[in-house]
């Protein structure tokens, strides 16, 4: 069976722009968390989130691109133009038709939705700019990375809230194993701190109240982030034969649905994904040491993903190291899944697990080994990243040191 | 004021009892949203039509229902942290 590598990783988040001040970042348990500085935060509930500061769009692009890229565009552009350097990659025009690009997003150019939207019913204009469509479609992201690396094979965007950059990364990798692709630049972006999706979050109310405190006892719930993050994808064959610098290898992935409700998650629909992801990467529960969690620091998430990695883990959760990286980078959302499994990588690769910072009491109810406030160090071969989303729906990959073979 | 007969109740009752789809007089201030049938995301809608009817902000956090200023055990403890709401308003 053809197996599938990651040869390049690039970041835009609230803890920086580019990898390594994300990993710095998650080294050092740093929050990229505080006060709403990018929009004006008067008639909000919560007036706190992960905001990528220190991206601005005019840095990276001109103004004419900018006229045709949203924000959660222009991120995944500026994660993807460093995921590529990384890789090395030069792709020839005949292997740039076997390129893809699969790019998970929510609810895409959601900064566009909404300035346009305050234009039209709010201030009454009555024209808005020619290219409102092209910038806030839920595929701006995918086709603006495969127009600019010239990836002309498979490309689609994935959408499945905050699951979509796993179930992304989960698809490129299954597209390369079974021979549809030989590379691909995948994951996520979502760029949604506007003041209209702050406010239809705050109506769910399971917005925290301080901080993002994930399978703390006194956790109040999530804080929105926004940020992107892309990864390469390409058959190991063909990375060896060009040397490149392999940085992790993908084992499985395993997705499933709860089928049961919209917003409650189901320990069974969760339980069964870590199972198929197992499964599909011919892994026993005992091989698995760490995982980076969804770990939301809703109670009911939390709550429910422990005991769904007891059930599916049996007597080996034991030895697991959990994390979640959200207390520091916020709920990225559609691009979550990708930021975590650059984090992931780190854990396999420098042997550095990023902390779970704002813990402050135990939860009887989430008694796993959880990596309190300080990132820890062990080595560790085989790891999962967990996504389940709204809508109930379940991904989960699994990925391995590379260690030369 | 007794405390079924007053418009508070009978408005919290009202809310509620469109929520659960049942006769506002099968509910009584004993009800829970428990065996009224009512699950957290029915609870959400709850404290959000209660803000919209009695132009209210009610604290209310669907992650720890229980940790929440907010008391909503029963109806007729939804309705009495409502009358406090409205006080507060007021003063």
């Amino acid at each position: 069976m053809r197996r599938v590598v990651v040869t390049g990783s690039g970041v835009v988040s609230s803890l920086g722009v580019g990898r390594e001040r994300f990993l710095q970042g998650l080294r050092e348990g740093r929050s990229g968390i505080g006060p709403i500085q990018m929009i004006p935060t008067e008639g909000l509930s919560t007036n706190f989130a992960a905001e990528a500061r220190d991206f601005i769009g005019e840095e990276h692009f001109s103004r004419s691109d900018i006229s045709l890229f949203d924000r959660v565009t222009q991120m995944a552009l500026v994660a993807a133009a460093e995921a590529m350097a990384q890789s090395g990659l030069e792709l020839s025009d005949e292997r740039k038709l076997r390129a893809a690009t699969v790019i998970g997003t929510s609810m895409g150019g959601q900064h566009t939705q909404d300035d346009n939207y305050r234009l039209v019913y709010g201030e009454g204009k009555t024209r808005v700019h020619p290219f409102i469509v092209p910038r806030l479609m839920a595929n701006a992201p995918a086709s603006q990375i495969s127009i600019k690396y010239g990836l002309k094979g498979p490309a689609w965007s994935v959408s499945t809230a905050c699951a979509s950059s796993n179930h992304a990364i989960g698809q490129a990798f299954h597209l390369i194993r079974s021979g549809g692709a030989d590379m691909a630049a995948t994951g996520g972006a979502e760029s949604g701190l506007t003041y209209g999706v702050l406010k239809a979050w705050e109506g769910l109310r399971v917005m925290a109240r301080d901080a993002c405190r994930p399978f703390s006892r006194n956790r109040s719930g999530m804080v929105q982030g926004e940020g992107a993050a892309v990864l390469i994808l390409e058959e190991l064959e063909s990375a060896k034969a060009r040397g490149a610098e392999i940085l992790a290898e993908i084992l499985g992935f395993g997705m499933t649905s709860d089928a049961s409700d919209i917003v409650q998650p189901s320990l069974d629909g969760a339980a069964r994904a870590i199972r198929a992801a197992l499964e599909d990467a011919r892994l026993s529960p005992e091989a698995i040491r760490h995982v980076n969690a969804h770990g939301t620091a809703t109670q009911a998430n939390d709550r429910t993903e422990c005991a769904a990695l007891r059930a599916a883990l049996g007597p080996a959760a034991e030895a697991l190291s959990v994390t979640s990286t959200k207390s520091m980078h916020g709920h990225c959302i559609g691009g979550a899944g990708a930021l975590e499994a650059v984090a992931t990588i780190m854990a396999l690769r420098e042997g550095i697990i990023a902390p779970t910072i704002n813990y402050e009491e135990p939860d009887p109810e989430c008694d796993l080994d959880i990596v309190t406030n300080c990132a820890r160090e062990a080595k560790i071969s085989a790891a999962l990243s967990n996504s389940f989303a709204f809508g109930g729906l379940n991904a989960v990959l699994a990925l391995r040191r590379w260690e030369g073979s | 004021m007794t405390e079924t007969a007053d418009s508070v109740f009978a408005e919290v009752r009202r809310i509620i009892a469109q929520q659960a789809m049942m006769d506002p007089g099968q509910i009584t201030p004993d009800s829970t949203p428990d065996g009224l049938g009512l699950d957290s995301l029915a609870l959400v809608e709850i404290v959000f039509a209660i803000e919209e009817s009695f132009d209210i902000s009610v604290p209310y956090n669907a992650n720890d229902p229980n940790a929440s200023d907010f008391d909503i055990s029963t109806v007729g403890a939804a309705a009495q942290a409502v009358r406090r709401l409205l006080a507060e308003k007021e003063s």
